[in-house]
């Protein structure tokens, strides 16, 4: 179990050597993405203007307050509370995000299936899970909101943040096929019947 | 009792934004129970994380979770309370609005077809307001409930059939808190309705899984079930987060109803752990705020 300090945007080898239960802190720059920015993204043919080559993403839609751009505020936006939002509605987006965008890196909770974790060998992408519903935290690692983008969507708009020590998130799906997620799902399959025995259910 | 509109409104304001910023303190026992028997180590570490946002939130007066949820107001009206259903519905509705535009706060609700967010976390039928009455003379209480879409979305029913019996109860609410693993951000409170009809069972879930923690199902059946399947779900590894662990659930809890002779329904609704909710107690004395 190592952790990694990782300057964003990433390489594919740095990417690849993470390994699942390692810890990750990023730096510099981080994406928020949501259902509605991969539906318009992927779906409806929507294209934007920012540069994900190499970078994270992390599932959110964030809470902000609308200012006059400054050079704290460039984009208009202040951060209120910024968080993280169940990753597996957004499943079948994390192939076009690596493979149209050049994504490296899915922050989220909860875990992806096994789609992603093909794409993230294939194509050299691991999975960080955060700590799910632990906003008031998430949000004293976002510096300001750097630029937005599809924000006729918002709140579910294409977000850049500035970042100060981002984590420490886990690796729970790496390059290699491991995703602590199917690990943990295989042993409580495996519990069900004895459970079940447990409260006197006939088999 | 005459109750004041413009309390109500501003009632309605305040409780949504304390739901979303203070956890209410059987909640927080919750959290010191299950760090108590945990017996991983990321569960443990995923659970300590969980605490020092809920100080971090208060320290920082921020939300929990950014997720602001779908509004829920639920309106107990005691004896001798003199208001006007419609008038007290607007006033729920302008308070709700003015949470999420004065604070400000994320709209999460869209129009189900268009997707359009009218930014005021309102729309056609919500926030959903529920209507109960009480014995209690001169007594309007409001409980305020942000219902996060990551637990909601961890919501299942069951038609089951007399012959299937109470297995087939146990069987779903284990399958349940399975296919949920951890999308649903455990450890959650697991909310099990049983009996009436389909959209009773569902609604009961839903009170089962905000009741307080440490309160009992009023049925000595239903309180049994509870126990066994409290302890139940806690055995099938889930753990924190869906990363494994013991504590997978804070508690199960039923609410029941009466059944048809024929049917045997069942729903499950989940609370994830930032289980908020905030209370508004308005009696001739004035306003007073809690859980």
């Amino acid at each position: 179990m190592t952790h990694h300090v990782l300057d964003m945007p990433a390489s594919e080898a740095q990417v690849r050597a993470l390994r699942i239960n390692d810890t990750v802190t990023l730096r510099n720059t981080l994406y928020g993405i949501r259902d509605a920015t991969q539906i318009h993204m992927f779906d409806r043919g929507r294209s934007t203007r920012l540069d994900l080559r190499g970078h994270a993403v992390i599932h959110t839609a964030p809470n902000v307050r609308k200012v006059p751009p400054s050079a704290e505020h460039p984009a208009g936006y202040a951060p209120v509370c910024i968080g993280t939002t169940t990753s597996d509605r957004m499943e079948r987006f994390s192939r076009p995000l690596m493979e149209r965008e050049g994504v490296r890196l899915i922050i989220g909770k909860g875990g992806l299936r096994d789609g992603s974790s093909q794409a993230f060998a294939e194509l050299g992408g691991a999975y960080l899970a955060i700590v799910g519903g632990t906003a008031a935290l998430e949000t004293t690692w976002i510096e300001r909101i750097e630029d937005v983008d599809l924000d006729d969507l918002n709140p579910e708009s294409l977000w850049r943040f500035a970042i100060r020590d981002f984590g420490p998130l886990l690796v729970a799906m790496d390059s290699h096929g491991g995703s602590l997620y199917r690990t943990v799902q295989a042993d409580t399959a495996g519990k069900r019947a004895q459970v079940l025995a447990s409260l006197g259910v006939r088999a | 009792m005459k109750v004041d509109l413009q309390c109500v409104e501003d009632a309605a304001k305040e409780l949504y934004i304390r739901a979303l910023k203070v956890l209410p303190p059987d909640i927080k026992d919750g959290f010191t129970q299950l760090r108590r028997q945990e017996s991983g180590a990321t569960a443990q570490s995923l659970l300590g994380t969980m605490v020092r946002n809920i100080t971090v939130a208060e320290a920082t007066n921020n939300l929990l979770c950014q997720d602001t949820g779908i509004p829920i107001y639920n309106i107990t009206i005691g004896r001798g309370v003199q208001v006007d259903g419609i008038d007290l519905e607007h006033a729920i509705r302008r308070g709700c609005t003015r949470a999420t535009q004065d604070h400000p706060l994320r709209s999460s609700v869209v129009h189900p077809l268009t997707r359009k967010n009218e930014h005021t976390s309102c729309g056609i039928g919500v926030p959903v307001i529920h209507w109960a009455y009480c014995a209690t003379p001169d007594l309007l209480e409001i409980e305020m409930v942000p219902k996060g879409s990551g637990s909601e979305n961890g919501s299942f029913l069951r038609m089951a059939i007399p012959a299937e019996g109470v297995d087939a109860i146990k069987t779903f609410v284990i399958d349940s808190v399975l296919a949920a693993g951890g999308k649903t951000c455990p450890p959650t409170i697991v909310g099990v309705g049983l009996g009436g009809t389909s959209d009773l069972v569902v609604a009961l879930a839903k009170r089962a899984a905000t009741r307080p923690l440490g309160s009992v199902c009023a049925d000595p059946d239903g309180a049994t079930l509870e126990r066994q399947l409290s302890a139940a779900v806690n055995q099938l590894g889930v753990g924190p987060q869906g990363l494994g662990g013991d504590s997978t659930a804070f508690a199960v809890h039923i609410e029941l109803a009466a059944t048809h002779i024929t049917m045997n329904p069942i729903a499950v609704n989940m609370q994830c752990h930032s289980a908020r909710r905030a209370r508004a107690s308005f009696t001739s004395h004035g306003v007073r705020y809690g859980f």
